[in-house]
């Protein structure tokens, strides 16, 4: 499944990064590259397997949900970049 | 007075038991040492002051006879792991300046334990190379190098050097493909990575979630049964640690390992595989029959598909988890005309190449209409690589492999740069055990003909870390790595 600059441009949207008009051609060539060596999984039989989500699956529980360290909006704000009136600040999204 | 950087943590806690030397003395020692190997870029934050007077609590500690475990030890941390009020940053620009608000499971039992941080030691970035040199703060110098530098193996490069260095007497490390064994074996030190579940991912900057673990890199076997007994054990802030009992790893050091099957997979013996990393392969299948082991043939024949496997599920999981990172709650923001525009600036300029490469692949592996064929699929063939090695084990105890088909490369490689499936081949080892969960060790076996480390690496069943730990202590006696370094 090759794919081609327009996919590339769409991934990198996705992936919320930015790639250089001039690179676009070499990161399509190396992606490319990379899907040609994941295609060796097509010969694998895989008919009757299940899919393997986690290796402990069987030791997975649901917990409560429930709140159990509250109150420390200060320290989740600690770190941010921009922060008014104890929220995180962000560009005007509505006009 | 020896030199006590040379102390491996058990010799470290015995001469502080017996006051040879006070946990102050030991801390200076290290910074010393710190100072002196700078070069090698191994830490990439040092924290002189903060271990200094920790040390001098630590003192207080041992005169009253309240010593934990770890009393005054010099632990380096890879710089993954979340330290409250010490500056954590993945080595990636984009949490250039991120101070955590709060501290990691495993670290936090470190602590407890009366350990005492250096600093934090570099690594790729998030987590993601074999070379450490994708590292927002560059490379870590292999102590082992020559005329030319050499990578010290990633992506715990930093833990690796700094124990190999004499830096610290341990260190922290996570291991998602190979993180914690190929630089171990790079830097002629010994690392153990648990089974999944085994330690707590809590804390710990996610890179793959379903494959990250968290292991010790120390001087020798022991001192990775000391410290994985504290970092290990269930915790709540981590639905997938697992609710098992947590053994004194220490207690199978020496037990007899005669009757223990060693199983050699087949498929592992490729040709064109560095025949001096096959002579050795051979020599340790040997000292260990030599103690009564019994050397058995088994066959993991999905293991030749685990890159290819590893290299859909890991980015397609680093891809969501890396999503977090948007210039808006913690890290590097770059402003924008709009909230995208802001995203995007932020993560271009925050991101290296390796990650921004895995992140797309990941995204694209995910996105509509590939996610059956390229995600899924992985995950089922990661199911077959896993019972391959849950057959291996209805023949044998231990598995017996090199870690890494090479031994350590000189920085800058061509070959490597310019493809990034040549540098992905040197997890051929390690990839397989990681998407099964298992347990495995790296250590020493001895030098290449141009004077470099060699690492064998053993894996076991699920949680059974116990049989590592007997048969890598006999092959460490028998191999005597430190005398030969």
């Amino acid at each position: 499944m090759a794919i081609d600059t327009e996919t590339v441009k769409r991934i990198a949207f996705l992936s919320r990064l930015k790639i250089e008009d001039d690179k676009i051609q070499a990161t399509e060539d190396e992606f490319n590259k990379i899907l040609d060596w994941v295609e060796q999984l097509k010969e694998v039989d895989t008919d009757n397997v299940e899919p393997l989500i986690s290796v402990n699956e069987n030791n997975l529980k649901l917990r409560v949900d429930e709140v159990t360290e509250g109150n420390q909006s200060e320290a989740v704000l600690a770190n941010a970049p921009m922060k008014e009136y104890g929220y995180f600040a962000v560009p005007k999204v509505v006009e | 007075m020896t030199e006590l950087t040379k102390l491996t943590i058990c010799e470290a806690r015995e001469g502080l038991k017996n006051k040879d030397f006070t946990a102050v003395e030991l801390t200076e020692a290290y910074i010393k040492k710190m100072d002196e190997c700078r070069k090698l870029n191994a830490f990439v934050c040092e924290a002189p002051e903060q271990a200094l007077e920790r040390a001098r609590a630590s003192q207080e500690k041992i005169n009253k006879g309240e010593a934990g475990e770890l009393e005054g030890i010099p632990l380096g941390i890879k710089d993954l792991f979340c330290t409250k009020g010490m500056a954590t940053t993945a080595c990636s620009n984009i949490l250039k300046g991120f101070v955590p608000p709060y501290e990691s499971t495993v670290t936090s039992k470190l602590l407890d334990a009366g350990a005492n941080f250096l600093g934090k030691l570099n690594l790729d970035e998030f987590a993601m190379g074999g070379s450490n040199e994708t590292s927002a703060f560059g490379p870590v110098v292999n102590p082992w190098s020559k005329d030319v530098p050499l990578v010290a193996g990633g992506s715990s490069g930093g833990s690796a050097a700094a124990v190999a260095a004499d830096m610290c007497a341990g260190a922290t490390g996570t291991d998602t493909g190979g993180s914690i064994r190929q630089p171990s074996a790079y830097c002629g030190v010994t690392g153990i990575k648990p089974t999944y579940g085994r330690c707590s991912r809590y804390g710990i900057i996610a890179f793959a979630s379903s494959l990250d673990q968290a292991g010790p890199i120390a001087k020798d076997v022991r001192d990775c049964a000391i410290m994985l007994k504290t970092m290990s054990g269930y915790d709540k802030r981590d639905a997938t640690s697992a609710q098992v009992d947590v053994p004194d790893f220490e207690k199978f050091l020496g037990q007899d390992i005669k009757g223990m099957k060693i199983g050699i997979p087949k498929e592992y013996r490729v040709d064109g595989l560095n025949s001096e990393v096959a002579a050795y392969w051979d020599k340790a299948a040997e000292l260990l029959k030599a103690r009564g082991a019994e050397i058995v043939e088994i066959s993991l024949p999905h293991t030749q598909y685990a890159l290819a496997t590893y290299y859909i599920i890991a980015p397609a999981e680093a891809s969501s988890n890396l999503a977090r990172y948007d210039g808006l709650r913690f890290g590097n923001r770059v402003d924008g005309l709009h909230l995208d525009d802001m995203y995007i600036n932020s993560r271009t300029a925050g991101f290296g190449k390796e990650v921004k490469r895995r992140i797309m692949i990941g995204t694209y592996v995910l996105s509509a209409g590939y996610y059956d064929a390229y995600y899924v699929k992985a995950q089922k063939v990661r199911r077959l690589i896993r019972e391959d090695f849950l057959r291996a084990f209805d023949k044998c105890d231990l598995i017996l492999t090199p870690t890494a088909p090479t031994p350590a490369f000189p920085i800058g490689d061509k070959s490597m740069q310019e493809n990034p499936l040549t540098m992905w081949l040197n997890d051929i080892f390690t990839v397989s055990v990681s998407l099964a969960g298992l347990p495995a060790m790296s250590l020493p076996i001895g030098l290449s003909q141009s004077g470099l480390p060699l690492g064998m690496q053993l894996v076991g069943k699920a949680f059974d870390e116990a049989s590592i730990f007997k048969a890598a202590s006999a092959l460490e006696k028998d191999v005597d790595f430190r005398s030969v370094k």
